[in-house]
């Protein structure tokens, strides 16, 4: 159980991402939009809540491990390692300008906080499945996390790794689905994901990945199985928060108009939080 | 009768031994026999781990055990190990720097019997273009050993390249290799001609070299197991010296030593070269690895006539 005051604050949390987001798209500058919001409750709930984290000391040998396997929504990432001090907000403002720590995508040589280069879809669940491993074998008790596209499912990687981990028992790794139903350009192929992660040998729970409780719910939930890696199927909106970016495949990769930047902050604070 | 070793024996006793090394980690695609990392697998069952046939986890998982401090070897067919993975080693290892090894057994036409499907003719051109990337193709067990304990020491991601037969010993013992990564190891003394080979092709540089001895050409051999970085200080000494250039290996022309030669001299000090190696084709099935590298124009012989040639155009 989780107090109210929890859920509260990871909701403020998750909501500064959403309003970081957007901050980070002004002047017209393009980013992954639709995927980065659909995993900020998700992402409020692993790094302000969830993980063993220390930002002074992001090579922490014991430290949780978080691999964004989606790169491309790195931005909500960069707002909450901001947000603990991992790097100075003001690196926010250089999101892939030339030379910033923050690229287009995540970059573990450039940003602090980063663990893995991702961006190139279907690697990232094999990285962490090395690292859940490499915890096995060097007797670390820490964890690995792991959020995965719907539409990355396609590649056939993704596959290779769900085999491997059910083989090797990885009962130290939680997979995320940011299951949100639509690729860059409309919906996804890949079908029901849960039964598939279930017949790879995977334990899993569908939930809704933007209802708070219920994402504190599920990461408690994981911990408590063994022997085998857990999947969690989070349905997600893409675009979540914003009402004219919401199922909407014209975000997925976007530049905001003036208009469209003021109206998304009006929005995201309306529904409160700290601005 | 020369004395010979399979090149993955010697890899295999080699690999058990940096893998005291308790972050020694290895890794294989369903080929742990002929790979040899079954002797591995016997002392250290504890850090030994089949994929299955999934090459591209394969590469994934190593660069997440390295990013934990580990030291990760993986192993598959050298035709498997870097095109079929290209990018997985592109981004999950050479991008972010990873530190794993991979290992490309079966190489170039060794794998006779198996055809064009399980020949690597390209392997060494696309691992060269990566950066980051160390690319180390030894000549016989004896160096095969030193590589192993080089890339076990070196920091970063390396493709080992190593052949399936017998080869005679080029080297007469562990103490007489002076191996270094980066660095070409002179076989032979010369002033006419400068062959230089990598690979299984090393000793057939020498027997070149011997045999136009016999008619008053006098060839240096050098060997270049380190494709990148590649010697070019060595290259540019050997063609003020000699003036002529021949390269020789188990691999397309195209990109590989022949390329990387190619490249040193036309941008440092330009020399006529001749390139033995297989011609922009795809290999095929033969009953034996020597008829096929006859097949190939991947013999002494060749190498001499190519002496021969280079010198008119010197």
């Amino acid at each position: 159980m989780h107090s109210q005051s929890t859920i509260k604050s990871l909701e403020e949390k998750a909501l500064t991402i959403r309003r970081g987001i957007i901050e980070i798209m002004a002047n017209g500058k393009r980013g992954h939009l639709g995927g980065s919001l659909s995993i900020a409750d998700i992402i409020a709930a692993l790094y302000f809540h969830q993980m063993r984290i220390d930002p002074k000391n992001p090579n922490w040998e014991d430290r949780d491990r978080f691999v964004l396997s989606k790169g491309h929504s790195v931005l909500a990432q960069y707002v909450a390692l901001a947000e603990l001090g991992f790097f100075p907000r003001e690196e926010l403002k250089k999101v892939k300008k030339i030379g910033s720590i923050l690229q287009g995508h995540p970059d573990r040589l450039k940003t602090p906080g980063i663990e893995a280069s991702t961006g190139s879809l279907g690697q990232g669940l094999s990285v962490a499945c090395g690292m859940a491993l490499g915890a096995k074998i060097r007797g670390k008790d820490y964890r690995t996390y792991v959020i995965v596209g719907d539409g990355e499912s396609t590649e056939g990687m993704i596959w290779e790794a769900a085999i491997f981990a059910s083989h090797y028992k990885l009962d130290n790794l939680t997979g995320i689905t940011d299951q949100n139903r639509l690729m860059a350009s409309g919906s996804t192929i890949v079908g029901s994901l849960s039964p598939k992660w279930r017949a790879f040998g995977w334990e899993t729970k569908e939930i809704d990945g933007h209802n708070m409780n219920e994402i504190l719910d599920a990461l408690d939930w994981a911990l408590t199985v063994k022997n085998r890696p857990v999947m969690l199927v989070c349905n997600t909106i893409k675009g979540r928060g914003i009402s004219f970016v919401e199922n909407n495949v014209d975000f997925h990769h976007c530049a905001l108009t003036n208009e469209q930047y003021e109206k998304a902050l009006r929005e995201l604070n309306e529904k409160g939080g700290k601005k | 009768m020369q004395k010979m070793e399979d090149m993955r024996d010697a890899y295999g006793e080699a690999l058990a031994q940096v893998g005291e090394d308790p972050r020694v980690v290895v890794l294989d695609a369903d080929l742990s026999h002929s790979n040899k990392t079954d002797i591995f697998k016997k002392k250290h069952p504890e850090r030994f781990f089949d994929v299955g046939i999934a090459e591209a986890n394969m590469v994934g998982v190593a660069a997440g055990l390295s990013l934990t401090g580990l030291i990760p070897f993986i192993h598959t067919f050298s035709v498997f190990a870097v095109g079929r993975v290209y990018d997985q080693i592109r981004i999950s290892v050479c991008y972010q720097k990873a530190n794993v090894k991979i290992v490309g057994t079966s190489a170039g036409l060794s794998d006779a019997h198996d055809g064009a499907t399980h020949q690597s003719v390209d392997d060494v051109t696309i691992a060269r273009v990566l950066p980051n990337m160390t690319v180390i193709v030894p000549c016989d067990g004896i160096e095969v050993r030193k590589a192993v304990r080089a890339i076990y020491e070196h920091f970063g991601p390396v493709y080992l390249r190593i052949d399936r037969m017998p080869v005679p010993f080029v080297w007469e013992s562990m103490e007489n290799c002076q191996f270094k990564i980066g660095k070409a190891s002179i076989l032979r003394e010369g002033s006419d001609v400068t062959i230089i080979a990598s690979g299984c092709t090393v000793h057939l540089a020498v027997k070149a070299a011997d045999q136009i001895s016999k008619i008053g050409i006098k060839a240096e051999v050098l060997d270049i197991h380190t494709i990148k970085p590649i010697d070019e200080e060595a290259i540019v000494k050997a063609a003020k010296k000699t003036g002529a250039i021949i390269t020789a290996e188990e691999h397309s022309v195209i990109g590989a030593l022949g390329g990387a030669v190619a490249e040193v001299l036309g941008e440092r000090y330009p020399a006529p070269l001749e390139r033995i190696g297989i011609k922009d084709k795809f290999g095929e099935s033969a009953l034996d690895w020597d008829d096929l590298l006859k097949a190939h124009n991947i013999t002494a012989e060749a190498i001499v006539d190519a002496a021969k040639r280079v010198l008119k155009r010197k």
